[in-house]
């Protein structure tokens, strides 16, 4: 280790020299490779050894299982669909040939997505002169897991590179960013892309090879699109939900995989355990509503704990509604923001015809409405030191 | 009418290197230094130069602002040098000790049978008046300023902090004469804060004449701040002081016998430390006297506690408000992969992202690194868990990073002091330099609202 630092000291560029992005490159490699040796100065003496590096990689080992259930699960599809396997069958059987094709296709959009963003952050350090933030780290590895496989990879590139620039550097970088940065990316691709975000055809991987056919009565539907038409009969039981071998976003059908990354996240104490609770009593809440006054719309009548399971609510409210930078910061701004996000998700999901998912909005929309609950909050704690002193 | 408080959030870090309750041979030192560094917000005027003769009372300096606000030297001696930093700022006043150990003498006599006045003034001739501090702004207190209340700490919850209860052990008759001298200032309460974790010496639980209240928790329970925002809150408009139990024994002692005696008991602590014991020595007293032949190599010394003190070299001085000298590992390595979670080689965490939380009682040793660089501002909760008031640390702390003073009041900074924000500082995970921020607030709210 020595003389690989040795090395990394020997090869630093000046910071002002010609070319300001090689001092962001090396200085990004050398703080990856080492903990830097700078003592405090000011103030403590100690220092905790948790930093933001820590932190941002503790998220992305927590969505290594949902990577990993998103690959295989991508190759069970497009099995499915060309027929080499049955509904019925093991979801074993064919295990690495659906694992391999699965990682073929989502691989690459994962390297565009962290390409194309630390590319980006990369020239906006040397621009700004500032370190490497770590903050990317994060949302490029979520972005994947929130698309659809098919998405063609230049709509990926354009959407991640809008995410990057107007989501985030133009607020001035990591922590800094009003929305989260991986639902920024998911928004552009939604309203810009509209066909190949949504509706039945964009879910499975159905490219064929010479002598393949889709089998009959094939259909790319996810179980959430189905039930938004009230197509019902193929509701897949509440046990498959939860498993996850469904179709949907690369990352978001398997609450197994999503439970094994909240475990992790609220163990580390790094996500905030309020946040997600209230959004689960939030979503559980609307769905009871809606059951209420179902009537005949089979949509509204879905049992809470299957709607709940459906879709994206259980990753966003996992790995994005807990997002520290754009989620509320006080605590019982957590518990207010947290039921917004759930109640607005199935909200928009059931009542809206347009499209059938709501957690992407349900967030975006509670990121912007955060700093006004937060400032609620600590109005009244102004409030309260003010009366203090009448009183006194 | 004496109050319990039970602290909740906090954490009481544990350092290898707590110092032994035994008192190690006392250190001689043949120079003192008082540096007007360790008052924030104080413009000195000197008041002797270099080869004057000075007796231990001699006044050094003074308050530019309120000259009433002396500081004497420590020892009698000779004036030996006046260190000056940029813009010819005093940085140090350094007296050498002629081994005389003369007296200047000031009026003696029993506090609570003499007038405010004659307390004030024998205070503040004497050089004891600089150990009270006043909130807002945690500075010197003004003299001309009648507080609401008077609160004092009787034990120190910092990393390797002194017990307060040893030292002053079988002191009680002292500390009661510095308590009614305090007693004379304030037209309200004079606060006694003890210790709820453990038996309070008798010394403190005996006083009379005071409000004891008891705090229970982990550090920062220790902290004036702390105790006087759950005891009885200050709101904009009102002043408090604050000072420690070992400093009412110094104006105890000045009233009993009518000089000052800036001797005091110490603790020498901290993984780098041989033998960590207790010592007696003096204010402004010489780091290297203080660790002959008990310092290892490569450490870092602080005056004062890990968390709070001052970084000083070898051949540095005790701080004005120390009663710790903590000498940890100085640190300075890179770490190879040393971002990675839950390996044990990566340090030590109050957060579970590193399997040291597994065993909290463990006694760590922490070096000086900064285990990270600094980065933007990403809470996830540290500072809410390590800051028991109710106050919204972060946002207090944001508008003080952008000078929004309506806001900082609305928000208490008239409770805070730097102090208060240590144990956020050590668990941010930004690495924000947040006691810093928190001085620099309250010099600008000082600036603008006077």
């Amino acid at each position: 280790m020595k003389a690989l630092e040795e090395f990394m000291q020997k090869m630093k560029p000046k910071s002002d020299g010609k070319f300001p992005i090689a001092h962001s490159v090396w200085d990004g490699t050398y703080t990856f490779l080492f903990v830097p040796g700078h003592t405090n100065k000011n103030g403590v003496h100690i220092r905790d050894s948790v930093d933001l590096k820590r932190t941002m990689i503790i998220v992305v080992l927590a969505l290594i299982p949902c990577l990993l259930f998103g690959m295989f699960n991508v190759g069970h599809q497009h099995f499915l669909a060309i027929g080499d396997c049955l509904a019925a069958d093991c979801a074993c059987d064919l295990f690495w040939d659906k694992f391999l094709f699965g990682a073929m296709k989502v691989l690459p959009l994962v390297i565009i997505s962290y390409g194309v963003g630390l590319g980006i952050e990369f020239v906006f350090a040397a621009i700004n002169r500032h370190p490497i933030q770590e903050g990317f780290l994060v949302s490029g590895m979520l972005i994947p897991l929130i698309v659809p496989v098919d998405i063609p990879w230049a709509m990926l590139a354009v959407a991640v590179a809008f995410a990057v620039i107007l989501g985030k550097e133009v607020f001035g970088g990591t922590g800094m960013n009003v929305l989260n940065v991986a639902l920024v990316t998911r928004a552009f691709l939604f309203f810009a892309y509209p066909t190949k975000m949504s509706g039945d055809k964009v879910w499975i991987d159905t490219s064929l090879e010479k002598g393949q056919v889709l089998i009959d009565g094939y259909s790319g539907a996810t179980p959430m699109g189905n039930a938004a038409n009230g197509v019902m009969d193929k509701m897949p039981s509440l046990m498959e939900l939860v498993v996850g071998l469904i179709p949907g976003s690369i990352g978001e059908t398997s609450i197994i995989a999503i439970g094994l990354g909240a475990i992790l996240l609220l163990v580390t104490g790094i996500a905030s355990w309020r946040i997600m609770l209230s959004t689960f009593i939030g979503g559980f809440l609307m769905c009871l509503i809606f059951n209420a006054v179902a009537g005949d719309n089979l949509f509204m009548a879905m049992p809470p704990l299957s709607q709940l399971a459906m879709g994206g609510f259980a990753f966003g409210l996992v790995f994005m509604a807990t997002d520290p930078v754009t989620g509320t910061q006080t605590n019982s701004g957590k518990w207010v923001y947290g039921l917004l996000i759930g109640i607005l998700a199935i909200l928009i999901r059931v009542a809206n015809p347009a499209y059938p998912e709501g957690m992407m909005l349900a967030i975006l929309i509670g990121n912007v409405c955060a700093p006004l609950i937060d400032h609620v909050v600590i109005g009244s704690n102004i409030k309260k030191r003010l009366t203090r002193v009448k009183t006194a | 009418m004496s109050k319990d408080v039970k602290i909740r959030k906090g954490v009481n870090i544990k350092l290898k290197g707590v110092a032994e309750k035994l008192y190690a041979d006392p250190a001689s030192t043949s120079d003192v230094v008082i540096k007007p560094t360790d008052f924030p917000g104080l413009t000195p005027k000197l008041s002797v130069k270099v080869g004057d003769k000075v007796k231990a009372g001699s006044p050094l300096f003074f308050n530019k602002e309120i000259d009433r606000v002396m500081f004497t030297s420590p020892i009698s001696g000779e004036v030996a040098e006046i260190t000056r930093g940029e813009k010819r700022r005093i940085l140090e006043v350094k007296v050498k000790a002629d081994g005389a150990n003369t007296f200047e003498t000031f009026k003696q006599g029993d506090p609570a049978n003499m007038s405010k006045e004659d307390v004030l003034a024998t205070m503040l001739k004497s050089g004891v008046w600089p150990f009270i501090r006043q909130r807002p702004f945690d500075i010197i207190a003004n003299p001309m300023v009648t507080p609401k209340a008077i609160h004092v700490t009787a034990f120190d919850s910092a990393p390797l902090a002194p017990d307060f209860g040893f030292v002053a052990h079988g002191q009680a008759k002292i500390l009661q004469v510095g308590l009614d001298a305090l007693a004379k200032l304030t037209s309200g309460t004079v606060h006694l804060n003890i210790t709820g974790n453990s038996n309070a010496d008798d010394a403190f639980s005996g006083a009379k004449n005071v409000q004891i209240n008891k705090i229970s928790g982990p550090h920062p329970a220790g902290n004036v701040g702390i105790q006087m925002h759950h005891i009885d809150p200050i709101n904009k408009g009102e002043v408090v002081w604050t000072l420690n139990a070992l400093e009412v024994l110094t104006i105890g002692k000045l009233f009993k016998e009518g000089k000052f005696d800036a001797s005091r008991t110490i603790t020498l602590a901290g993984s780098k430390i041989t033998t960590p014991k207790y010592v007696k020595t003096i204010l402004g007293a010489s780091i290297s006297g203080l660790l002959k032949g008990n310092l290892e190599e490569g450490a870092r010394i602080i005056s004062g506690n890990p968390l709070t003190g001052t970084q000083v070299q070898e051949n540095g001085h005790l701080g004005f408000y120390n009663y710790q000298v903590t000498a940890i590992p100085a640190g300075g390595e890179p770490r190879f992969l040393g971002w990675l979670p839950f390996f044990g080689f990566n340090g030590f965490s109050l957060s579970r992202t590193s399997f040291s939380f597994l065993s909290p009682n463990k006694e760590r040793d922490l070096d000086a690194n900064i285990n990270g660089e600094e980065r933007a501002f990403v809470m996830a909760g540290q500072y809410e868990k390590y800051f028991p008031m109710d106050i919204f640390p972060v946002h207090l702390v944001k508008s003080m990073i952008y000078k929004d003073i309506d806001l900082m009041e609305n928000l208490g900074i008239y409770e805070v002091a730097p102090e208060d924000f240590a144990l956020c500082e050590y668990a941010c995970t930004s690495k924000i330099e947040t006691q810093k921020i928190v001085r620099e607030a309250l010099d600008l709210v000082r600036k603008e609202t006077s």
